[in-house]
């Protein structure tokens, strides 16, 4: 299916997606939503030096998931799809993004669903993330396209470029290559990842994650927590996340992020078995690696990585960077793509 | 009678098939294979059960939500068993096919609410595995539901690593007071299962064998 782009408009603030509420295709998404009330000291995080909003919002319909979608770029330039991470949303890539689109690309991003201005799901899933990113790609063009994705954006996009390799044309990775551990007895990490805490915490959650909701606060206390996760990220970059990817009501500042999405993921480790199979990656790759471990990081490095990699891929690692390289180094983060993807 | 229990955004059927033959005797819970319903059940493979005979729907599937979009995984339906156990109480589970691999995930995740576990030959028994081609099914979303095209879809390609399902075998026998909390009945063993076979070791067993077996079973002692 096809749908058609939404016409050039000032971003904004998009209204909050009704969990489970399926939007209908190609909606458009309110390009004049009134200004959030908030405590004037607050306003300065509304801007950040460098980060642009993306030109053009629209919503898609993924197969009753309404997504939000953002553009950054000239609407007839080449397109490059643009996948975030974990817990993450489009708008996180508010530096990153212009400056590939002022590169000359079209650069389109979206919220994964519960992330974000996208609908709240009833389900969560490997292969529905999957089928959402390529409703996305289908929605921009039917021709095979490059990609660019962060963390889980990374292995989501290898998985889904192992499956569908006609579909892409290239790829960088963006500290998002996971890692099959060579330990013999694979049951170990599963005793580490499905302990019977985690099992059971996890089942416990599904009994309240319906009625589950995020606490209020104000917006430089959730940008402190979010901290926890992002130690390497300026408290003023994350005061602007907050008014992205947060919304504020009466009581206070709350993540749009679906309550009932618990970090850490839950079941088979399938990002690990993308290891063995990189040696065959079928398009060009460009992947880069943190050095620096962090808590959303994934625990390996480019050394383990390294050999695993085809021939024709280049790896490089990012001297003293985090996980969030594109946001520490966004400058140098973005040649080497801008580089890459003009090869 | 169907009662309907929520499960996030779910509301999942939960049949009552047959009430309690004896009093005090407990409850046994009917899981069935990939696209079926509590209807899959055949009513003599259960009448001589003592206590309360349940038959879930899982998500997308029979009366519970059809969800938009998919998402499934197995370890979701693992959590509508852990729902429908937390209202009728620890009870025997009994799975066709996918539902033969929820009661092996479910066992080994409450061993104190499982009352042993059955496994019997049915659709979706495979899944897939680490060796797969990645694979991102298409849904004919024109089907009628249910059962949910993208229940079919995506769960017919679930991932099953084998030593996967060996740690949930594992955290079964270790965990259960009782000394054979999960007995594997079917002929179809695919990698998942053997890897389970191995864990807990024996030979098949027939189903009413089992059914015996567990009828008997009293719950896991509180501790003092």
């Amino acid at each position: 299916m096809q749908f058609p782009a939404s016409p050039a408009s000032p971003a904004s603030p998009a209204s909050p997606a009704s969990p489970a509420s399926p939007a209908s295709p190609a909606a458009t998404v309110s390009t004049v939503a009134p200004p959030p009330v908030h405590a004037p000291a607050d306003a300065r995080f509304f801007h950040y030096a460098g980060a642009r909003a993306p030109e053009r919002q629209r919503r898609i319909d993924a197969n009753g998931v309404g997504l939000a979608v953002y553009e950054w770029g000239a609407a007839d330039a080449p397109p490059v799809l643009l996948v975030h991470g974990a817990l993450d949303f489009a708008r996180t890539f508010d530096v990153f993004a212009p400056l590939i689109a002022d590169a000359g690309f079209r650069v389109v991003s979206y919220d994964q669903r519960g992330h974000g201005d996208s609908a709240h799901a009833a389900l969560y899933g490997w292969v529905a993330d999957e089928r959402d990113l390529l409703a996305v790609a289908d929605a921009v063009t039917r021709a095979p396209i490059p990609a660019i994705g962060h963390s889980k954006g990374g292995s989501l996009l290898i998985h889904a470029i192992e499956a569908l390799p006609h579909r892409f044309t290239r790829f960088a990775c963006i500290d998002g290559m996971p890692f099959r551990s060579p330990h013999p007895d694979t049951a170990m990490h599963e005793k580490r990842y499905m302990s019977p805490e985690i099992i059971s915490n996890w089942l416990n959650h599904r009994h309240t994650a319906a009625s589950a909701q995020r606490k209020p606060s104000p917006l430089q206390d959730i940008a402190r927590r979010r901290a926890r996760l992002n130690p390497r990220l300026s408290h003023d970059w994350l005061c602007y996340l907050v008014t992205q990817g947060a919304q504020h009501d009466a009581d206070g500042w709350r993540w749009k992020l679906d309550p009932a999405i618990r970090p850490g993921g839950f079941g088979p480790m399938r990002s690990r078995w993308m290891t063995d199979r990189l040696p065959g990656f079928p398009v060009p790759l460009l992947a880069l690696f943190s050095t620096i471990a962090e808590p959303m990081g994934w625990d390996c490095t480019y050394e383990d990585l390294v050999p695993y990699l085809p021939p024709s891929a280049r790896g490089l690692a990012m001297a003293d960077t985090g996980h969030f390289i594109h946001i520490e180094r966004p400058r140098e983060t973005a040649d080497l793509v801008i580089d890459f993807l003009r090869t | 009678m169907t009662e309907f229990l929520p499960h996030g955004r779910i509301r999942l059927a939960l049949h009552r098939l047959q009430p309690a033959r004896a009093p005090g005797a407990h409850p046994l819970l009917l899981l069935h294979a990939l696209g079926e319903s509590h209807a899959a059940h055949p009513a003599f493979s259960y009448a001589q059960w003592p206590g309360a005979v349940h038959a879930l729907d899982f998500t997308g599937h029979g009366d519970s939500t059809i969800p938009a979009g998919g998402g499934y995984s197995c370890e979701v339906l693992m959590g509508d068993v852990d729902i429908a156990l937390a209202h009728i109480g620890p009870a025997t589970v009994c799975g066709r096919g996918l539902g033969a691999y929820i009661a092996l995930l479910i066992a080994g995740g409450r061993p104190d609410r499982v009352l042993g576990a059955i496994l019997l030959d049915g659709p979706g028994m495979a899944g897939s595995c680490a060796a797969s081609t990645p694979y991102i099914p298409l849904v004919d979303t024109t089907q009628p539901a249910p059962p949910d095209p993208f229940a079919i879809a995506e769960l017919a390609t679930d991932a099953r690593p084998p030593e996967y399902a060996a740690h949930f075998a594992r955290l079964a026998s270790q965990r259960s007071h009782l000394p054979r909390p999960i007995t594997v009945c079917t002929r179809e063993q695919p990698p998942w299962l053997q890897a389970v076979v191995d864990v807990l070791g024996g030979a098949p067993v027939d189903p009413a064998n089992a059914w015996r077996m567990y009828a008997s079973a009293l719950p896991q002692p509180v501790p003092a």
